[in-house]
């Protein structure tokens, strides 16, 4: 007879971890490589030599071949402010998928449990469908979505909110129950639209796409999401501190009742910013937070020094395959994510001894 | 003196949870806060390590309201091993144990050389030192105790708060533990069910019914027959043991020969 074998009483012991700087450096090339092909490929691939000289001579101001303006704008005008675009997005949701998750302890919490991406396609919708805002023009979207983001945010808020304070549970249990709601309205605009090609742009828009990108969404974005990660990075151990429950965090010299109130004004002005230039990218915030704790554990200053770099490398690629597998067609980046990410994180998940919320 | 309840009563929603209490745990002395279910043990407790605020009545440290004193300055001189630990993160022991240090840091910084001593030592003393790199959530419930009490060791608390930290631990965890309470050195409240163990661990012992106290005094002189009659509702036979001269509670099932 042969024995089975024997799990192990405990797993392993993780090996203790050596600094982050080694990890932060190899992604930020990483991440460095991945833009500039995401900058070089696509339907057409430029070639990579031309790609970095059309970006030297858009940086340095040096010049080009009058044959080559159509490439250079592609490179320059198209595609660079494109992939840094996704490289923030993917960032800034990353970074605040690890916040949500902190502030309600909630291991399935993403940036969009508080009903962000709801309300901010309740603006979008109006916007698409009733032409509201027309006046803002390229940006009415943009402005609806953030607009829509911070009410819903708000309401949220408010509803949750009772004499103690925000419980984490009742915020979730709120804003998924608010989220239905915000759909329900949506789907009302949507319904009256003047024009059945509402629907359509409405649900794309709802995936998330960088199709818009401009030069000029990104110095919002970036500073919301280098702000976030600056703020969230210096909270790393209060974060923990947070993690071990309310009691214990007072014991401790952290007020989680203020704690959680910064948190939620950040998460839901950046989650905002981020829905308004790209709609609701979903996916990324809920995985990437796990997938960093799996590989590099639970301390949130490590967390929250990969998970940024992670989320860009990651969503770089994602805006990459969406623009380039059915062009000229795009996909919406929430199917790649989703495409992608499931089962990555569920190869990972059943490979490592990744416990989360007890075995 | 170390640590004093003036007059503390909490009301929450209506509800009196803590009446007046008043009651002074001394410098280096145990104290017990025994009761049954839903007595204010946990409630006064929580005023103490600054989750709860009292309605009326002060915490004193030294004679100083705690809260005058910010979280952080508190938490300095006040550690807690609270009831509810559940977290869903694997940090790992080490990690757990660092956070002690975090009220004696403004804002974030860097574990110092200092600090990581403080750490070593306090898993060291409550021997979970193999346990270092351990993720919390494999832990079992007697070791994941003894990481919490090494938090609270790592803070360089003046006083040590702990709810009811037997809980869920067999009875060879539940004496290791208290043992290292009875002999650590450190000014202790104690919120505890079991009443011989209370005796044998505490030097006095508080009793509380319906947050109102009741009793409080050394064990031999609190837990008489009648006094546990009266507030637990069960008439025990109290004797002394043998070996260490404590009172112990033997019980009788109803319905046996009770004299």
């Amino acid at each position: 007879m042969t024995l089975t074998k024997t799990t192990a009483d405990h797993p392993p012991a993780r090996p203790t971890r050596t600094g982050l700087a080694l990890p932060v450096l190899a992604l930020s090339l990483t991440l460095v490589v991945s833009v500039v092909a995401g900058v070089a490929l696509g339907p057409t691939v430029v070639p990579l030599p031309d790609t970095l000289r059309y970006l030297g001579a858009a940086l340095t101001g040096g010049t080009i071949g009058a044959d080559e303006v159509s490439s250079y704008s592609v490179i320059w005008q198209v595609r660079a402010p494109r992939v840094l675009l996704a490289a923030v997005v993917g960032a800034g949701l990353s970074a605040i998928g690890v916040a949500v998750q902190a502030m309600v302890r909630n291991a399935l919490a993403d940036p969009f449990i508080l009903g962000v991406s709801s309300g901010a396609s309740v603006g979008a919708s109006a916007v698409v469908s009733f032409g509201l805002f027309a006046g803002l023009g390229v940006y009415a979207l943009s402005a609806a979505a953030f607009l829509g983001a911070l009410a819903a945010s708000a309401l949220v808020y408010l509803v949750a909110r009772n004499r103690t304070g925000v419980a984490p549970l009742r915020l979730v249990l709120v804003g998924v129950a608010l989220a239905h709601g915000f759909q329900a309205l949506m789907s009302v605009i949507v319904f009256f639209a003047p024009f059945g090609e509402a629907a359509r742009s409405v649900l794309f828009w709802l995936l998330g796409s960088l199709g818009s990108a401009t030069w000029g969404a990104l110095p919002i974005a970036g500073a919301a999401v280098v702000v976030a990660v600056v703020v969230l990075v210096r909270s790393s151990w209060s974060l923990d501190v947070l993690a071990m429950g309310d009691e214990t965090a007072a014991s401790l010299g952290v007020d989680a009742e203020a704690l959680r109130r910064t948190l939620f004004l950040l998460t839901a002005v950046v989650t905002g910013a981020l829905v308004a230039v790209s709609g609701a990218v979903g996916f990324v915030g809920l995985v990437i937070p796990h997938l960093v704790r799996i590989l590099a554990g639970a301390g949130h200053r490590g967390v929250l020094t990969i998970a940024p770099l992670a989320g860009a490398i990651f969503l770089v690629w994602v805006d990459l395959a969406a623009r380039s597998l059915f062009a000229p067609r795009e996909l919406p980046l929430g199917v790649i994510t989703a495409l992608i990410g499931v089962p990555v994180f569920v190869t990972l998940l059943r490979r490592r001894a990744y416990l989360f919320g007890g075995r | 003196m170390a640590l004093a309840l003036d007059g503390v009563s909490v009301e929450v929603t209506g509800a009196t949870l803590v009446r007046e209490l008043s009651l002074t745990v001394e410098s280096g002395e145990v104290l017990g806060l025994v009761g049954p279910n839903g007595s204010g043990k946990s409630t006064a407790l929580r005023c103490v390590y600054r989750a709860l605020r009292p309605t009326t009545g002060a915490v004193l440290l030294d004679g100083t309201d705690l809260t005058a004193l910010s979280l952080r300055d508190s938490a300095r001189s006040v550690a807690a091993v609270a009831q509810d630990n559940h977290t869903e993160l694997d940090f790992t022991v080490a990690e757990v144990v660092a956070l002690g240090r975090f009220p004696h840091h403004q804002g974030g910084g860097a574990l110092s050389e200092h600090d990581r001593l403080l750490c070593q030592e306090a898993m060291r003393r409550t021997d979970i030192t193999h346990l270092a790199d351990r993720g919390v959530l494999s832990l079992s419930g007697g070791e994941r105790q003894r990481v919490l009490i090494a938090r609270a060791l790592a803070q360089q608390p003046r006083v040590l708060v702990l709810d009811e930290p037997t809980n869920h631990l067999d009875v060879r965890h539940q004496l290791e533990l208290l043992s290292f309470v009875r002999h650590c050195g450190l000014t202790a409240l104690v919120a505890l069910h079991d009443l011989n163990l209370a005796a044998a661990t505490c030097d006095r012992l508080a009793v509380l019914c319906g947050g109102t106290l009741v009793a409080i005094g050394p064990p031999a002189d609190v837990l008489t027959p009648e006094l546990v009659q009266r507030v637990f509702g069960v008439r025990p036979t109290v004797v002394t043991h043998p070996h260490t001269g404590v009172p112990q509670l033997l019980y009788t099932l109803t319905g046996e020969n009770n004299p």
